[in-house]
């Protein structure tokens, strides 16, 4: 089985929010809710660099560590994904979470802040199947059909790569060794404990 | 080759030259748009986190990467777990042995039949509405930190998740009663729990619990004095940091979060361990104790055993002493 990653190659991003779009566009992300965002490091300085980040789908995942209800699971494919039945909003896995990944419907925060949500790798929940209201939940099961993320499909320069780790891995180290230059995965040592030599 | 031509070509070779010594670092430059460029090792590094520009409302998003989540983990799942367990079980345990060694604390000169009034219907109130809060919101609370190791096993996953947001709807909303009651408890006893030279001796002499001496008290001896602080400061201190988690990133960023997690799941935890030693003495502990908030009214000898310079504050008022408003 693949083990699924993302890796942004921050170096080719510029910042279109092309992912962002696409995401919220392919699962009808509710207002408020991000699943993937854009960022830009000095912005309008030298070096500036904009990164696209959702999940990383972590390996040992400290949100499903922390967990009061033990809501999440790893599926085959290294997907970290929830349950939203069983999630009762107390907003611990945001705590943990190194990279700001869970979104609550609701940010007045009072007695529930609602189901969180996060990017599901295009993998829907925990029902594999693309239902209503799995769609309702967790938007659509593009893995189910042999897809990928779609945000990674819909990246203008191919800066955002989805996939198998080894497989994204391989086209990122041989970008850098032909152009002689990367920034890194970012975020790879925190999620996966492994780097990328750039 | 005229003059005019031998100056185009030289000219010439100048200006190649020109352009090539002025061309060159420049393409250097730009092969390598590496260097300037930020880096994450070095980011993490500076500030153990990376913020940028985002075009988000929730301006929390714009903060892409923040390690530290992993050692708020480790608080969570471990240490919070142990510090949280010993002190618990570690004062169950203590209690056990004691009440098996010490036995129940009986009124030496048995019951005189004649009461005073200790504590009144007002204070009273007050003091179980903060009880029964600080109960449901240690069972609820300790759900949080436990819940899934104990009691998650022995249910489906469904009815863990009920309970567990039946729990935290009772932990949110009673805080309300709690904070409320807390601040009245603070108020409405402060006059008789300011530490003293009566304390000391109290103190020296074992409470009267521990040996078989009753060091003389006024309304409050330094034992209850203790509780009293752990109350209002420990109160304090999980209201505070309560709130923090309740109304997170109004003026905190998530470690300002996490911080309020660490200090709220162990004021909690050594709060609890607390309350089950106050629990105790106001019920199997000593005889005659419980009296004092059930009814209101203790026996006179009980009082003249553990409070003995109260009563006497108390008998001196005369024939008003049983309705009248406890002395301070
Ligand atoms: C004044 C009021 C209080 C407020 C506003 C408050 C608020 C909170 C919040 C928001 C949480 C996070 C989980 C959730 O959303 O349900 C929490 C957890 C917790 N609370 Fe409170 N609380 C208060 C008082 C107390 C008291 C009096 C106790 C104990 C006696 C307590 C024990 C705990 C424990 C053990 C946890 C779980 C810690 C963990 O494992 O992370 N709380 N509280
Ligand atoms: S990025 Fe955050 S939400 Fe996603 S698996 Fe890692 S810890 Fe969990
Ligand atoms: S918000 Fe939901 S998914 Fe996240 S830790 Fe709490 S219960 Fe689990």
């Amino acid at each position: 089985m693949a083990r699924m990653k993302f890796l942004c190659d921050a170096d080719r991003c510029i910042e279109c929010n092309a992912c962002v779009t696409a995401c919220k566009n392919e699962h009808e992300v509710p207002w408020g809710i991000n699943r993937r965002r854009v960022v830009t490091i000095n912005d309008g300085q030298p070096g500036e660099r904009s990164v696209s980040m959702a999940c990383m789908h972590c390996t040992d995942a400290p949100c499903a560590a922390v967990c009061p209800v033990n809501c999440f699971f790893t599926t085959a494919d290294g997907v970290v994904l929830h349950s939203k039945d069983l999630c009762i909003g107390c907003g611990y896995c945001f705590y943990a979470c190194p990279f700001g990944a869970p979104q609550y419907p609701r940010v007045g925060n009072f007695g529930s802040r609602g189901k969180m949500d996060k990017c599901t790798f295009c993998a829907g929940g925990p029902n594999p199947e693309n239902t209503a209201a799995n769609y309702a939940q967790y938007g659509t099961n593009r893995l189910a059909e042999g897809k990928l993320p779609l945000c990674a499909e819909m990246c203008s320069t191919k800066s955002l790569l989805a996939g198998d780790g080894d497989i994204i891995a391989k086209i990122y180290k041989e970008r850098v060794a032909k152009r002689g230059y990367g920034s890194g995965a970012w975020g790879w040592k925190t999620a996966y404990r492994e780097t990328i030599a750039g | 080759m005229t003059l005019h031509t031998r100056i185009r070509t030289i000219l010439g070779v100048f200006a190649i030259a020109f352009a090539v010594a002025f061309v060159t670092p420049a393409t250097a430059q730009s092969v390598n748009p590496q260097q300037q460029s930020v880096k994450e090792d070095q980011l993490l590094r500076e500030l153990n986190k990376i913020t940028g520009r985002c075009t988000l409302p929730n301006q929390t998003a714009c903060t892409i990467e923040q390690p530290v989540g992993r050692d708020w983990r480790e608080f969570h799942q471990v240490t919070l777990r142990w510090i949280a367990a010993i002190s618990i079980v570690g004062v169950l345990a203590l209690l056990v042995v004691f009440y098996l060694t010490r036995g129940m604390v009986k009124i030496e000169s048995g019951r005189s039949g004649r009461t005073v009034t200790r504590f009144n219907g007002y204070e009273r109130f007050v003091h179980w509405m903060t009880a029964t809060c600080f109960i449901i919101l240690a069972l609820s609370g300790l759900n949080i930190t436990f819940g899934k190791a104990l009691l998650l096993p022995i249910m489906s996953p469904e009815a863990f998740t009920a309970i567990s947001q039946w729990g935290k709807y009772f932990h949110n909303y009673l805080s309300f009663p709690f904070t409320i009651g807390t601040v009245m408890i603070f108020l409405m006893w402060i006059g008789g729990n300011i530490p003293n030279k009566t304390d000391v001796e109290w103190v020296k002499r074992g409470g009267g619990i521990v040996g078989k001496d009753h060091p003389p008290a006024y309304r409050f001896n330094g034992g209850q004095k203790m509780i009293y602080w752990i109350v209002v400061l420990g109160g304090a201190a999980v209201a505070i940091s309560g709130y923090i988690l309740m109304f997170p990133f109004y003026g905190t960023t998530v470690s300002g979060v996490q911080l309020a997690q660490i200090v709220h799941g162990i004021v909690a935890a050594l709060f609890i361990a607390a309350m089950l030693g106050h629990i105790y003495i106001g019920t199997i502990g000593m005889e005659g104790a419980f009296e004092a908030m059930g009814s209101g009214e203790v026996d006179v000898n009980w009082a003249k055993e553990h409070h003995k310079l109260w009563l006497e504050e108390e008998m001196g008022k005369g024939s008003s002493r049983a309705k009248a408003q406890p002395a301070e």
